[in-house]
Protein backbone atom coordinates (compact mmCIF):
# COMPACT_ATOMS: atom_id res chain seq x y z
CA UNK A 1 0.00 0.00 0.00
CA UNK A 2 1.09 3.37 -0.60
CA UNK A 3 0.65 4.82 2.67
CA UNK A 4 2.70 2.01 4.36
CA UNK A 5 5.42 2.43 1.78
CA UNK A 6 5.75 6.10 2.96
CA UNK A 7 5.71 5.29 6.35
CA UNK A 8 8.45 3.02 6.21
CA UNK A 9 10.55 5.05 3.76
CA UNK A 10 10.16 8.38 5.76
CA UNK A 11 10.50 6.67 9.54
CA UNK A 12 13.72 5.61 8.45
CA UNK A 13 14.64 8.53 7.35
CA UNK A 14 13.29 10.19 10.78
CA UNK A 15 16.84 10.33 12.73
CA UNK A 16 18.82 12.07 9.72
CA UNK A 17 16.79 15.57 10.27
CA UNK A 18 16.40 15.84 6.17
CA UNK A 19 12.21 15.42 6.30
CA UNK A 20 9.81 18.51 6.28
CA UNK A 21 7.73 18.91 9.01
CA UNK A 22 4.68 17.13 6.97
CA UNK A 23 6.82 14.14 6.78
CA UNK A 24 7.17 14.10 10.10
CA UNK A 25 3.65 14.66 10.84
CA UNK A 26 2.54 11.85 8.54
CA UNK A 27 5.28 9.55 10.10
CA UNK A 28 3.98 9.80 13.93
CA UNK A 29 0.31 10.29 12.61
CA UNK A 30 0.10 6.60 11.14
CA UNK A 31 2.46 5.54 13.96
CA UNK A 32 -0.36 6.33 16.54
CA UNK A 33 -3.56 5.30 13.93
CA UNK A 34 -2.51 3.23 11.46
CA UNK A 35 0.03 1.20 11.99
CA UNK A 36 -0.93 -2.52 12.79
CA UNK A 37 -4.48 -1.81 12.41
CA UNK A 38 -4.38 0.37 15.54
CA UNK A 39 -7.12 2.58 15.00
CA UNK A 40 -9.42 -0.72 15.70
CA UNK A 41 -7.68 -0.04 18.87
CA UNK A 42 -8.96 2.76 19.57
CA UNK A 43 -12.55 2.30 18.22
CA UNK A 44 -12.68 -0.95 20.91
CA UNK A 45 -11.66 2.20 23.48
CA UNK A 46 -14.23 4.27 22.38
CA UNK A 47 -16.93 1.13 22.46
CA UNK A 48 -15.55 0.35 26.08
CA UNK A 49 -16.39 3.79 26.90
CA UNK A 50 -19.75 4.24 25.73
CA UNK A 51 -20.78 0.84 26.93
CA UNK A 52 -19.12 1.61 30.17
CA UNK A 53 -21.23 5.66 30.38
CA UNK A 54 -24.07 3.48 29.08
CA UNK A 55 -24.20 1.31 32.15
CA UNK A 56 -23.23 3.93 34.72
CA UNK A 57 -26.13 5.98 33.26
CA UNK A 58 -28.65 3.65 34.03
CA UNK A 59 -27.18 2.27 37.57
CA UNK A 60 -27.07 6.28 38.41
CA UNK A 61 -30.52 7.18 37.54
CA UNK A 62 -31.78 4.29 38.95
CA UNK A 63 -30.28 4.77 42.05
CA UNK A 64 -30.77 8.87 42.10
CA UNK A 65 -34.28 8.54 41.50
CA UNK A 66 -34.64 6.45 44.43
CA UNK A 67 -32.52 8.09 46.68
CA UNK A 68 -33.89 11.50 46.02
CA UNK A 69 -37.75 10.32 46.20
CA UNK A 70 -37.23 8.57 49.16
CA UNK A 71 -35.30 11.50 51.09
CA UNK A 72 -37.68 14.06 49.89
CA UNK A 73 -40.71 11.87 51.01
CA UNK A 74 -39.00 11.74 54.19
CA UNK A 75 -38.83 15.53 54.41
CA UNK A 76 -42.43 16.20 53.11
CA UNK A 77 -44.30 13.64 55.54
CA UNK A 78 -46.69 15.27 57.34
CA UNK A 79 -45.65 16.32 60.97
CA UNK A 80 -46.50 13.80 63.52
CA UNK A 81 -46.50 10.80 61.26
CA UNK A 82 -43.11 9.65 60.62
CA UNK A 83 -42.83 6.41 59.42
CA UNK A 84 -39.38 4.27 61.26
CA UNK A 85 -38.73 2.89 57.80
CA UNK A 86 -38.66 5.93 55.85
CA UNK A 87 -36.11 7.39 58.24
CA UNK A 88 -33.85 4.33 58.27
CA UNK A 89 -34.04 4.65 54.22
CA UNK A 90 -33.71 7.91 54.83
CA UNK A 91 -30.56 7.57 57.20
CA UNK A 92 -28.82 5.34 54.97
CA UNK A 93 -29.26 6.87 51.74
CA UNK A 94 -27.83 10.44 53.40
CA UNK A 95 -24.67 8.14 54.72
CA UNK A 96 -24.29 6.83 51.03
CA UNK A 97 -24.71 10.20 49.41
CA UNK A 98 -22.15 11.58 52.00
CA UNK A 99 -19.66 8.94 51.62
CA UNK A 100 -19.63 9.05 47.73
CA UNK A 101 -19.53 13.10 47.63
CA UNK A 102 -16.74 13.34 50.29
CA UNK A 103 -13.84 11.70 48.56
CA UNK A 104 -12.67 11.51 45.31
CA UNK A 105 -13.51 9.38 42.48
CA UNK A 106 -10.31 8.35 41.89
CA UNK A 107 -10.02 6.58 44.96
CA UNK A 108 -13.43 5.33 44.64
CA UNK A 109 -12.08 3.21 42.12
CA UNK A 110 -9.06 2.42 43.50
CA UNK A 111 -11.14 0.55 46.18
CA UNK A 112 -13.42 -1.01 44.56
CA UNK A 113 -10.74 -2.21 42.17
CA UNK A 114 -8.29 -3.39 44.27
CA UNK A 115 -9.92 -3.79 47.60
CA UNK A 116 -13.71 -4.90 47.39
CA UNK A 117 -13.45 -6.91 43.75
CA UNK A 118 -9.26 -7.40 43.92
CA UNK A 119 -10.33 -11.01 42.81
CA UNK A 120 -12.33 -10.08 39.76
CA UNK A 121 -10.81 -9.43 36.27
CA UNK A 122 -13.94 -8.13 34.97
CA UNK A 123 -11.57 -4.76 35.49
CA UNK A 124 -14.73 -2.92 33.01
CA UNK A 125 -17.74 -3.96 34.78
CA UNK A 126 -16.37 -2.73 38.36
CA UNK A 127 -15.39 0.08 36.21
CA UNK A 128 -18.77 0.86 35.51
CA UNK A 129 -20.56 -0.33 38.61
CA UNK A 130 -18.21 2.17 40.52
CA UNK A 131 -18.74 4.95 38.33
CA UNK A 132 -22.55 4.02 38.58
CA UNK A 133 -22.65 4.61 42.10
CA UNK A 134 -20.73 7.44 42.20
CA UNK A 135 -22.50 9.07 39.60
CA UNK A 136 -26.54 7.85 41.69
CA UNK A 137 -25.53 9.95 44.43
CA UNK A 138 -24.51 13.14 42.07
CA UNK A 139 -27.77 12.72 40.48
CA UNK A 140 -29.72 12.18 43.75
CA UNK A 141 -28.41 15.39 44.40
CA UNK A 142 -29.38 17.11 41.37
CA UNK A 143 -33.32 15.35 41.29
CA UNK A 144 -33.71 16.47 44.74
CA UNK A 145 -32.48 19.75 44.59
CA UNK A 146 -35.33 19.54 41.16
CA UNK A 147 -37.88 18.25 43.88
CA UNK A 148 -37.54 20.75 46.20
CA UNK A 149 -37.37 23.92 44.24
CA UNK A 150 -40.61 23.60 42.30
CA UNK A 151 -43.17 25.83 43.72
CA UNK A 152 -45.30 23.97 46.64
CA UNK A 153 -47.72 25.17 45.55
CA UNK A 154 -48.01 22.42 42.65
CA UNK A 155 -47.94 19.92 44.96
CA UNK A 156 -50.79 21.62 47.71
CA UNK A 157 -52.86 22.16 44.49
CA UNK A 158 -52.67 17.94 43.30
CA UNK A 159 -53.29 17.27 47.28
CA UNK A 160 -56.27 19.33 47.16
CA UNK A 161 -57.78 17.62 44.48
CA UNK A 162 -57.88 14.63 45.95
CA UNK A 163 -54.65 12.96 44.36
CA UNK A 164 -52.56 11.09 46.67
CA UNK A 165 -48.63 12.10 47.23
CA UNK A 166 -47.40 8.80 45.20
CA UNK A 167 -49.91 10.17 42.18
CA UNK A 168 -49.06 13.82 42.62
CA UNK A 169 -45.36 13.20 42.10
CA UNK A 170 -45.99 11.56 38.91
CA UNK A 171 -48.00 13.38 37.48
CA UNK A 172 -47.59 16.91 38.49
CA UNK A 173 -44.19 17.27 40.19
CA UNK A 174 -41.82 14.88 38.61
CA UNK A 175 -42.42 16.05 35.11
CA UNK A 176 -41.91 19.46 36.43
CA UNK A 177 -39.03 19.20 37.77
CA UNK A 178 -37.21 16.91 35.34
CA UNK A 179 -37.29 19.70 33.10
CA UNK A 180 -36.03 22.10 34.97
CA UNK A 181 -33.23 19.64 35.90
CA UNK A 182 -32.34 18.58 32.43
CA UNK A 183 -29.61 20.81 31.99
CA UNK A 184 -27.47 20.10 35.09
CA UNK A 185 -28.77 16.46 34.46
CA UNK A 186 -26.78 16.90 31.09
CA UNK A 187 -23.48 18.02 33.05
CA UNK A 188 -23.71 15.20 35.33
CA UNK A 189 -24.00 12.99 32.35
CA UNK A 190 -21.22 14.96 30.53
CA UNK A 191 -18.43 14.69 33.55
CA UNK A 192 -19.66 10.81 33.84
CA UNK A 193 -18.45 10.20 30.34
CA UNK A 194 -15.06 11.80 30.94
CA UNK A 195 -14.55 10.55 34.25
CA UNK A 196 -14.45 6.98 32.27
CA UNK A 197 -10.99 7.54 31.47
CA UNK A 198 -10.13 7.05 34.91
CA UNK A 199 -11.29 2.68 35.08
CA UNK A 200 -8.35 2.38 33.20
CA UNK A 201 -5.98 2.83 36.36
CA UNK A 202 -7.57 -0.47 37.53
CA UNK A 203 -7.54 -1.72 33.84
CA UNK A 204 -10.19 -1.07 32.97
CA UNK A 205 -9.95 -1.70 28.48
CA UNK A 206 -11.40 1.78 27.75
CA UNK A 207 -9.96 4.77 25.02
CA UNK A 208 -7.38 6.28 27.03
CA UNK A 209 -6.05 2.54 28.09
CA UNK A 210 -5.73 1.98 24.45
CA UNK A 211 -3.98 5.35 23.79
CA UNK A 212 -1.63 4.41 26.52
CA UNK A 213 -0.97 0.84 24.75
CA UNK A 214 -0.25 2.74 21.71
CA UNK A 215 2.39 5.30 23.62
CA UNK A 216 4.06 1.58 25.30
CA UNK A 217 4.68 0.57 21.72
CA UNK A 218 5.78 3.64 19.77
CA UNK A 219 7.04 5.70 22.78
CA UNK A 220 5.29 8.78 21.14
CA UNK A 221 2.96 10.63 23.13
CA UNK A 222 0.99 13.30 21.70
CA UNK A 223 -0.78 11.63 18.84
CA UNK A 224 -2.63 9.04 20.89
CA UNK A 225 -3.64 11.54 23.51
CA UNK A 226 -4.54 14.60 21.48
CA UNK A 227 -6.67 12.07 19.25
CA UNK A 228 -8.08 10.61 22.41
CA UNK A 229 -9.37 13.94 23.54
CA UNK A 230 -10.40 15.08 20.13
CA UNK A 231 -13.03 11.82 20.49
CA UNK A 232 -14.32 12.86 23.48
CA UNK A 233 -14.73 16.21 22.70
CA UNK A 234 -16.75 14.68 19.60
CA UNK A 235 -18.90 12.06 21.69
CA UNK A 236 -19.71 15.11 24.25
CA UNK A 237 -20.48 17.49 21.32
CA UNK A 238 -22.62 14.80 19.81
CA UNK A 239 -24.36 14.50 23.69
CA UNK A 240 -24.83 18.10 24.03
CA UNK A 241 -26.87 18.22 20.44
CA UNK A 242 -28.90 15.90 21.56
CA UNK A 243 -29.50 17.22 25.01
CA UNK A 244 -30.66 20.31 23.36
CA UNK A 245 -33.01 18.42 21.22
CA UNK A 246 -34.81 17.13 23.99
CA UNK A 247 -34.96 20.71 25.81
CA UNK A 248 -36.45 22.26 22.88
CA UNK A 249 -38.96 19.46 22.74
CA UNK A 250 -39.78 20.06 26.55
CA UNK A 251 -40.13 23.75 26.22
CA UNK A 252 -43.37 22.84 24.19
CA UNK A 253 -45.34 23.86 27.21
CA UNK A 254 -43.53 27.36 27.57
CA UNK A 255 -44.94 28.97 24.10
CA UNK A 256 -47.43 31.80 24.98
CA UNK B 1 -71.17 20.72 57.17
CA UNK B 2 -68.09 21.32 58.51
CA UNK B 3 -67.63 21.96 62.52
CA UNK B 4 -64.46 22.94 63.78
CA UNK B 5 -63.23 22.67 67.43
CA UNK B 6 -61.00 24.52 69.77
CA UNK B 7 -58.49 24.63 66.40
CA UNK B 8 -54.98 26.32 66.88
CA UNK B 9 -52.35 26.23 64.80
CA UNK B 10 -48.67 27.33 65.27
CA UNK B 11 -46.03 27.57 63.43
CA UNK B 12 -42.28 26.77 65.85
CA UNK B 13 -43.38 29.25 68.41
CA UNK B 14 -45.98 31.50 66.51
CA UNK B 15 -49.72 30.81 67.42
CA UNK B 16 -51.19 31.60 64.14
CA UNK B 17 -54.53 30.53 65.17
CA UNK B 18 -55.53 30.68 68.54
CA UNK B 19 -58.84 28.46 69.34
CA UNK B 20 -61.10 28.52 66.87
CA UNK B 21 -64.48 27.03 67.05
CA UNK B 22 -67.14 27.60 64.17
CA UNK B 23 -69.61 25.40 62.44
CA UNK B 24 -70.54 26.30 58.57
CA UNK B 25 -73.74 24.88 57.74
CA UNK B 26 -74.48 23.84 53.54
CA UNK B 27 -75.76 26.51 51.49
CA UNK B 28 -73.68 28.87 53.37
CA UNK B 29 -71.07 31.57 51.88
CA UNK B 30 -68.66 32.22 54.63
CA UNK B 31 -66.19 35.22 54.03
CA UNK B 32 -63.40 35.38 55.97
CA UNK B 33 -61.82 38.62 56.22
CA UNK B 34 -59.34 40.19 58.28
CA UNK B 35 -55.48 42.37 58.54
CA UNK B 36 -52.40 40.26 56.74
CA UNK B 37 -51.40 37.86 59.57
CA UNK B 38 -54.51 37.23 61.41
CA UNK B 39 -54.29 33.29 60.26
CA UNK B 40 -57.73 33.50 57.69
CA UNK B 41 -55.62 31.42 54.96
CA UNK B 42 -54.13 29.39 57.72
CA UNK B 43 -57.62 28.73 58.73
CA UNK B 44 -59.03 28.04 55.21
CA UNK B 45 -55.48 25.30 54.68
CA UNK B 46 -56.71 23.54 57.88
CA UNK B 47 -60.07 22.95 56.63
CA UNK B 48 -58.63 20.49 53.86
CA UNK B 49 -55.50 19.92 55.84
CA UNK B 50 -52.87 21.47 54.17
CA UNK B 51 -52.04 22.89 57.21
CA UNK B 52 -51.70 20.11 60.27
CA UNK B 53 -53.86 21.83 62.92
CA UNK B 54 -51.69 22.00 65.59
CA UNK B 55 -54.88 20.67 68.48
CA UNK B 56 -58.56 21.11 68.02
CA UNK B 57 -61.37 19.08 65.42
CA UNK B 58 -62.56 19.45 61.88
CA UNK B 59 -65.53 17.50 61.11
CA UNK B 60 -66.73 17.11 57.86
CA UNK B 61 -70.29 16.06 57.12
CA UNK B 62 -69.63 13.64 60.38
CA UNK B 63 -66.02 12.45 59.76
CA UNK B 64 -63.42 13.45 61.97
CA UNK B 65 -60.86 14.84 59.83
CA UNK B 66 -57.94 15.32 61.87
CA UNK B 67 -58.51 11.91 63.04
CA UNK B 68 -54.75 10.23 62.01
CA UNK B 69 -57.24 7.47 60.68
CA UNK B 70 -59.10 8.97 58.48
CA UNK B 71 -58.69 8.96 54.15
CA UNK B 72 -57.75 12.14 53.52
CA UNK B 73 -57.49 11.87 49.94
CA UNK B 74 -60.91 10.89 49.80
CA UNK B 75 -62.44 14.08 52.17
CA UNK B 76 -60.11 16.06 49.87
CA UNK B 77 -62.34 15.02 46.51
CA UNK B 78 -65.51 16.30 47.98
CA UNK B 79 -63.66 19.92 48.55
CA UNK B 80 -62.90 21.99 45.84
CA UNK B 81 -59.77 24.87 46.56
CA UNK B 82 -58.74 27.91 44.90
CA UNK B 83 -55.57 29.31 45.10
CA UNK B 84 -54.66 33.14 44.90
CA UNK B 85 -51.84 32.49 42.84
CA UNK B 86 -54.11 29.79 40.67
CA UNK B 87 -51.21 26.68 41.16
CA UNK B 88 -52.45 25.46 37.29
CA UNK B 89 -50.56 22.99 36.21
CA UNK B 90 -47.89 24.63 33.21
CA UNK B 91 -46.55 21.37 31.79
CA UNK B 92 -50.44 20.20 30.95
CA UNK B 93 -53.34 21.59 28.74
CA UNK B 94 -56.16 23.16 30.27
CA UNK B 95 -57.88 20.32 29.46
CA UNK B 96 -55.43 18.18 30.80
CA UNK B 97 -55.48 20.32 34.06
CA UNK B 98 -59.23 19.98 34.52
CA UNK B 99 -59.25 16.30 33.60
CA UNK B 100 -56.35 14.83 35.51
CA UNK B 101 -57.83 14.44 38.87
CA UNK B 102 -61.52 12.95 38.10
CA UNK B 103 -59.60 10.21 35.62
CA UNK B 104 -57.04 9.19 37.91
CA UNK B 105 -59.12 9.10 41.09
CA UNK B 106 -61.53 6.91 38.97
CA UNK B 107 -64.77 9.20 39.54
CA UNK B 108 -64.64 9.58 35.62
CA UNK B 109 -63.51 7.93 32.56
CA UNK B 110 -61.13 10.04 30.41
CA UNK B 111 -64.21 10.25 27.76
CA UNK B 112 -66.72 11.75 30.78
CA UNK B 113 -64.29 13.66 31.91
CA UNK B 114 -63.42 15.64 28.87
CA UNK B 115 -67.22 15.90 28.60
CA UNK B 116 -67.27 17.56 31.47
CA UNK B 117 -64.45 19.59 31.09
CA UNK B 118 -66.22 21.15 27.70
CA UNK B 119 -69.63 21.49 29.67
CA UNK B 120 -67.54 23.71 32.39
CA UNK B 121 -65.26 25.29 30.07
CA UNK B 122 -68.52 26.74 28.29
CA UNK B 123 -69.83 27.72 31.29
CA UNK B 124 -67.04 30.25 32.16
CA UNK B 125 -66.82 30.59 28.24
CA UNK B 126 -63.08 29.58 27.94
CA UNK B 127 -64.05 26.96 25.56
CA UNK B 128 -61.83 27.49 22.94
CA UNK B 129 -58.73 27.89 25.22
CA UNK B 130 -59.05 23.66 26.17
CA UNK B 131 -56.00 22.83 24.14
CA UNK B 132 -53.73 25.76 25.22
CA UNK B 133 -51.44 26.13 28.15
CA UNK B 134 -51.63 27.90 31.32
CA UNK B 135 -48.58 30.07 30.15
CA UNK B 136 -50.80 31.39 27.14
CA UNK B 137 -53.17 32.79 29.39
CA UNK B 138 -54.04 36.23 31.64
CA UNK B 139 -54.55 36.00 35.25
CA UNK B 140 -58.33 36.19 35.40
CA UNK B 141 -58.47 33.25 32.73
CA UNK B 142 -56.35 31.40 34.72
CA UNK B 143 -58.00 31.54 37.89
CA UNK B 144 -61.57 31.20 35.96
CA UNK B 145 -60.15 27.62 34.88
CA UNK B 146 -58.47 27.08 38.23
CA UNK B 147 -62.36 27.17 39.62
CA UNK B 148 -63.08 25.10 37.24
CA UNK B 149 -60.29 22.21 37.81
CA UNK B 150 -61.67 22.46 41.51
CA UNK B 151 -65.34 21.73 40.32
CA UNK B 152 -64.57 19.02 37.77
CA UNK B 153 -64.45 16.97 41.34
CA UNK B 154 -67.96 17.77 41.68
CA UNK B 155 -66.95 18.80 45.44
CA UNK B 156 -69.26 19.96 47.64
CA UNK B 157 -67.57 22.66 49.59
CA UNK B 158 -65.22 24.95 47.35
CA UNK B 159 -62.66 26.75 49.76
CA UNK B 160 -61.30 30.12 48.23
CA UNK B 161 -57.96 31.68 49.58
CA UNK B 162 -57.92 34.98 48.30
CA UNK B 163 -58.83 34.05 44.85
CA UNK B 164 -58.48 37.65 43.09
CA UNK B 165 -55.44 39.25 45.32
CA UNK B 166 -52.84 38.12 42.54
CA UNK B 167 -55.37 39.37 39.62
CA UNK B 168 -54.72 42.90 37.92
CA UNK B 169 -57.54 45.36 38.45
CA UNK B 170 -59.35 44.66 35.68
CA UNK B 171 -59.47 40.82 35.87
CA UNK B 172 -60.60 40.62 39.14
CA UNK B 173 -64.73 41.27 37.66
CA UNK B 174 -64.72 37.63 35.39
CA UNK B 175 -63.33 35.99 38.57
CA UNK B 176 -66.02 37.22 40.85
CA UNK B 177 -68.92 36.80 38.14
CA UNK B 178 -68.00 33.36 38.42
CA UNK B 179 -68.06 32.83 41.50
CA UNK B 180 -71.02 34.72 42.01
CA UNK B 181 -72.78 32.37 39.53
CA UNK B 182 -71.32 29.31 41.75
CA UNK B 183 -73.00 31.00 44.71
CA UNK B 184 -76.42 31.04 42.91
CA UNK B 185 -76.36 27.70 42.18
CA UNK B 186 -76.11 26.93 46.07
CA UNK B 187 -72.25 25.70 46.83
CA UNK B 188 -71.30 25.81 50.18
CA UNK B 189 -68.19 28.50 50.16
CA UNK B 190 -65.76 29.75 51.98
CA UNK B 191 -64.05 32.40 50.83
CA UNK B 192 -61.15 34.21 52.04
CA UNK B 193 -61.00 37.68 50.52
CA UNK B 194 -60.27 41.43 50.45
CA UNK B 195 -63.16 42.46 47.88
CA UNK B 196 -65.44 43.72 50.46
CA UNK B 197 -67.66 44.63 47.82
CA UNK B 198 -67.66 41.02 47.40
CA UNK B 199 -68.66 40.13 50.93
CA UNK B 200 -71.97 42.49 51.11
CA UNK B 201 -73.68 40.69 48.02
CA UNK B 202 -72.52 37.48 47.61
CA UNK B 203 -71.89 36.39 51.54
CA UNK B 204 -74.53 34.91 53.74
CA UNK B 205 -71.83 35.51 56.55
CA UNK B 206 -68.95 37.56 57.07
CA UNK B 207 -66.38 36.25 59.82
CA UNK B 208 -63.38 38.90 60.44
CA UNK B 209 -60.40 37.49 62.05
CA UNK B 210 -57.79 39.35 64.28
CA UNK B 211 -54.92 37.40 66.03
CA UNK B 212 -55.55 34.02 65.34
CA UNK B 213 -59.08 34.51 67.14
CA UNK B 214 -62.57 35.03 65.11
CA UNK B 215 -63.28 38.39 66.48
CA UNK B 216 -66.64 39.18 65.09
CA UNK B 217 -68.83 37.88 62.74
CA UNK B 218 -72.82 38.69 61.69
CA UNK B 219 -74.55 39.04 58.47
CA UNK B 220 -72.92 41.27 55.73
CA UNK B 221 -75.40 44.16 55.69
CA UNK B 222 -75.74 44.35 59.46
CA UNK B 223 -71.91 43.35 59.72
CA UNK B 224 -70.80 46.55 57.47
CA UNK B 225 -73.77 48.82 58.96
CA UNK B 226 -72.75 48.20 62.52
CA UNK B 227 -69.56 46.91 63.08
CA UNK B 228 -69.03 46.20 67.45
CA UNK B 229 -65.44 45.78 67.83
CA UNK B 230 -63.06 48.54 67.68
CA UNK B 231 -60.77 46.64 65.91
CA UNK B 232 -63.49 46.01 63.32
CA UNK B 233 -64.20 49.51 62.53
CA UNK B 234 -60.25 50.45 62.79
CA UNK B 235 -60.17 47.80 59.93
CA UNK B 236 -62.93 48.48 57.87
CA UNK B 237 -62.46 52.21 57.74
CA UNK B 238 -58.80 51.95 56.13
CA UNK B 239 -60.19 49.28 53.63
CA UNK B 240 -63.80 50.75 52.89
Amino acid sequence: MDLAYHYELWRSMMSSGDLDWWQVFFVRFYQAFLENGRWQQYLRGVGTTLYVTAMALCLGVVLGVLVAVIRTAHDQQRPGRRNFLLGLADLVCRVYVTIIRGTPMMVQILIMGMVIFSSSRNFTMVGALTLGINSGAYVAEIIRGGLMSLDPGQMEAGRSLGLNYIQTMRFIVIPQAFKAILPSLGNEFIVLLKDTSMISVIGGQELIKAARDVINRTYDAMFPLIGSAVIYLILVLIFTWLQGRLERRLRQSDRR
Amino acid sequence: MIDVKDLTKSFGKHLVLNGISEHIHPGEKVVVIGPSGSGKSTFLRCLNLLEEPTSGTITFQGQEITDPKADINAIRRQMGMVFQHFNLFPNMTIRKNITLAPVQTKLMSQAEADEAASALLRRVGLEEKADAYPAQLSGGQKQRIAIVRALAMKPKLMLFDEPTSALDPEMVGEVLEVMKELAQEGMTMVVVTHEMGFAREVGTRVLFMDAGKILEQDEPQAFFAHPKEQRTIEFLSKVL
